[in-house]
């Protein structure tokens, strides 16, 4: 384990500011269970988190959700992150949010958009967000973005439905003016494992997808910024998630809950801190969750011994969590894992399950 | 590592991107969309003149005299760095 003080200072925070979403995305990653309006924190607790996180070393904010223009106080709170000093990034759907209420973040202190884009066709972007007219909006809010100078991010997750499209993704948010594009293939957490089967790309697939992406970049050299979160079901080796635990990046829950990523309320047991309790930096360097991963001390075999270890981190508590059933085994990702060979199985089976519907969250019926 | 691309004229720092002095760390940061780059050697004085009514030249002259340096040795520097930063889309034209 990594004793204080030996344990490094942060780059970045994820704030998530609600839960609220008008969108209902079927690889949401959001927990099952959301934290409640009425229990979220005010912006006068944010911007002491966000004081204290530059004081402890926090670089960047993002600003995400649920969707954060569904805070009324969102202006206040841009304001609160920049006063802090810090690199401020809004992570939207741009539901919400017109063009004289993104000027009003501008001259708080915005620094930079993060769209996110379902698919290039209009009436399948909808059907994947639950949301008739999503996409308009999203391309007149992108058009918003950039005639007010602000720097652009397309972001767009990757999965059965979109992923024969990749290549006219990106030229779409490079016509969008996009500055940056990020390919993420659907990551398996929260709501997003009730739609594994209907997201789940073929092996096949995945590999087209990887074959348009060297070919686009190639193409768009000079262009914008491409960035990928790469699918792992069918990988080799594991992503190093997080950068690993506890060691780059921390996440602020609606209700103040620190956790080490996003997913990691998924994995029983850990005992997480608020910000209503304690000071972020006593969190980050003291509290059980980040205790638990941080370092290789909690390794075993394949892990311990391997010569990645430092590298990979073992990939993710959470993935080993949900599909070998232990959040200290080998991501089962890796080639090493036991479990490897169940996660491509079940990733080949799911991906050959026939087109069946989305479970939206909060509706009742699959479409 | 991404390739090197054409250093503007007049460079100057590229949209949403920023020069960040980090206090914890005594280091000048650039902080871009998801990119933190730590400033090392000259990397500051030249960054800091990207500001959009420098040009190139100017760039050069200025840090060959506040280094006391070879004016060509300089040049190659400034020029390779602003080139993979414009690969990266960290500076821009004016």
């Amino acid at each position: 384990m990594i004793r204080a003080p030996d344990v490094p200072p942060p780059l970045g925070l994820l704030a998530e500011l609600t839960h609220r979403c008008p969108l209902a995305c079927p690889y949401c990653s959001n927990p099952l269970a959301l934290d409640e309006r009425g229990a979220e924190l005010d912006a006068g607790t944010w911007s002491r988190v966000f004081r204290e996180a530059a004081a402890m070393g926090v670089l960047q904010v993002h600003l995400s959700g649920g969707e954060p223009a569904a805070r009324r106080d969102l202006a206040d709170i841009v304001a609160a992150a920049r006063e802090a000093g810090l690199y401020t990034n809004l992570i939207t759907s741009a539901i919400g949010l017109d063009a004289p209420r993104l000027a009003s973040l501008q001259r708080s202190g915005l620094d930079h958009v993060q769209l996110s884009v379902q698919d290039v066709d209009a009436a399948s972007a909808d059907r994947i967000a639950g949301y008739d007219g999503a996409h308009a909006r999203k391309l007149a809010f992108a058009r918003s973005v950039t005639e007010l100078g602000l720097a652009l991010t397309v972001n767009v997750v990757i999965h059965r439905a979109n992923i024969g499209h990749v290549a006219a993704l990106v030229e779409l948010a490079a016509s969008l003016g996009a500055g940056r594009v990020e390919v993420a293939h659907a990551q398996y957490y929260g709501w997003a494992l009730r739609n594994r089967a209907a997201l789940m790309p073929t092996r096949a697939q995945v590999g087209q997808a990887m074959q348009a992406m060297d070919a686009i970049r190639a193409h768009y050299r000079g262009g914008p910024v491409i960035d990928m979160v790469v699918p792992d079901y069918y990988a080799r080796r594991p992503k190093a998630c997080m950068g690993g635990w506890g060691l780059r990046s921390l996440n602020v829950t609606p209700s103040g809950r620190v956790l080490p990523c996003h997913a990691a309320e998924t994995i029983p047991g850990l005992e997480f801190w608020s910000v209503r309790d304690r000071p972020l930096a006593a969190i980050w360097r003291d509290s059980p969750a980040f205790q638990a991963f941080r370092g290789t001390q909690w390794m075993r075999e394949p892990c311990r011994s391997c010569d990645l270890r430092e590298i990979d981190h073992g990939g993710c508590r959470c993935q080993a969590m949900a599909l070998a059933g232990d959040a200290a085994a080998a991501d089962p990702a890796c080639e090493l894992s036991p479990a490897h060979a169940l996660m491509q199985a079940l990733a080949e089976s799911e991906a050959a399950v026939p087109d069946g519907g989305y479970m939206y969250r909060g509706r009742a019926v699959r479409a | 590592m991404s390739d090197a691309a054409p250093v503007p004229e007049r460079p100057r720092l590229a949209p949403g991107v920023r020069l960040h002095f980090d206090a914890t760390r005594s280091a000048w940061v650039l902080l871009g969309p998801e990119r933190i780059i730590e400033m090392e050697g000259p990397a500051h004085d030249i960054l800091r003149r990207c500001d959009g009514l420098h040009t190139l030249d100017q760039i050069i002259d200025e840090l060959a005299a506040l280094y006391t340096a070879e004016r060509a040795e300089i040049a190659g520097d400034v020029t390779d760095m602003l080139a993979d930063l414009a690969a990266r889309r960290m500076i821009a034209a004016a």
